[in-house]
């Protein structure tokens, strides 16, 4: 169990109890909204898990490598922005995968773009963030980052080559 | 003719669209579950990694999504109204947007789950660009994932790329809740509950 588990596991504790004392009739309500989001929301997350794991177990890191080393030019920054979008792959793969790029000569634009869309956007929570703020604002979240995730890596290219 | 089909008594019941009525949560965790099972079938022996992973993600969720779900209930019940609007609401200004980036930086977790978060936020009267950055920075300000940049991406990545995404994702923000009053009045949020 990770420290960022135990840390919100016992911050909800102490609120819930703190609620209790205060109130036994709003705490159930409190309850009750937590517990209709865990029914609304469940399915979308376990769907986001699966997925992931696909994505972990069966997208060659080779793959992504070839696709995002491939073109030196701005096209190759919009592939890595891309691939950052469209794949969810946790930090302690990606970021070493990152780093191996950059060792084979890759540049550092393309891969600052697919950092920065691989954290900022993800297709795999496209279907929930619908669900839970509506297709305007997911739309307008995801295609914003994406422009600025854009920008952020041709400015860092600017400032690091 | 094609809005409704006519009852026995001759009453006209509205037709639902068929995508009102396509529990989609269902469908496409039921499509993960057949993709999952015949990549299993063709690619035996990659299995395992898929299931570690499956194993790990889960385990977190378990841990956390019940947590952070009674701390947003409770924030539904016990915060009031006036007092978000106050900190994060329309005129709260600079001082806004920077709780919802410290907000949003506070180590709690996957995305999945700062979306229920926002919601409820939005609900209570936040404004949309506040919803935004604290959603933003959630993304892409987490601190164990920073570490890990550190590492492998060296210090002057790092920070180059984090500068960049805070002095950017404000404006950017701004400029969606611009984009969000502006365009089509569209259904923007869950009317129930």
């Amino acid at each position: 169990m990770s420290y960022t588990a135990i840390g919100i596991d016992a911050f909800a504790l102490v609120c819930l109890i703190a609620s209790l004392i205060k109130s036994r009739e709003k705490t159930g309500w409190a309850l009750k909204i937590a517990f209709n989001a865990i029914k609304r929301i469940g399915p979308s997350v376990l769907t986001i898990i699966a997925v992931i794991g696909l994505i972990v177990g069966f997208v060659p890191p080779r793959w992504i490598a070839s696709a995002i080393g491939g073109d030196k030019g701005i096209l190759g920054v919009l592939i890595a922005a891309l691939l950052g979008a469209v794949l969810f792959i946790p930090g302690l793969i990606a970021f070493p995968l990152a780093r191996s790029l950059w060792d084979m000569g890759a540049g550092v634009t393309a891969i600052a773009a697919f950092i920065t869309t691989l954290t900022m956007i993800g297709f795999v929570f496209l279907p929930l963030e619908i669900k839970e703020l509506g297709k305007k604002f997911t739309l307008i979240r995801n295609g914003l980052s994406f422009i600025t995730a854009i920008a952020i890596a041709v400015l860092i290219g600017l400032i690091l080559e | 003719m094609t809005e409704g089909k006519t009852e026995g008594n001759g009453r006209q019941v509205p037709r639902v669209p068929w995508r009102k009525w396509i529990k989609w949560d269902l469908t496409f965790l039921a499509l993960a579950a057949v993709t999952a099972a015949v990549l299993f079938l063709v690619f035996p022996d990659k299995g395992q990694i898929t299931r570690h992973v499956w194993w790990e993600y889960f385990k977190e969720m378990a841990f956390i999504l019940p947590a952070v779900l009674i701390i947003m209930g409770l924030f539904m019940v016990w915060v009031d109204r006036s007092v978000v609007i106050k900190y994060l609401g329309q005129g709260s200004g600079l001082k806004g947007i920077l709780i919802s980036l410290f907000l949003g930086t506070l180590p709690t977790g996957p995305l999945y789950v700062g979306f229920p978060m926002a919601a409820a936020l939005l609900k209570k009267g936040a404004r949309v660009a506040n919803v935004l950055v604290f959603l933003c920075a959630w993304a892409a300000l987490s601190i164990p994932a920073e570490l890990m940049e550190l590492r492998f991406m060296g210090w002057k990545f790092t920070v180059a790329r984090l500068a960049l995404t805070v002095a950017l994702i404000i404006p950017m923000c701004l400029a969606g809740e611009f984009l969000y009053h502006r365009t089509g009045a569209g259904k923007s949020l869950r009317s129930e509950d």
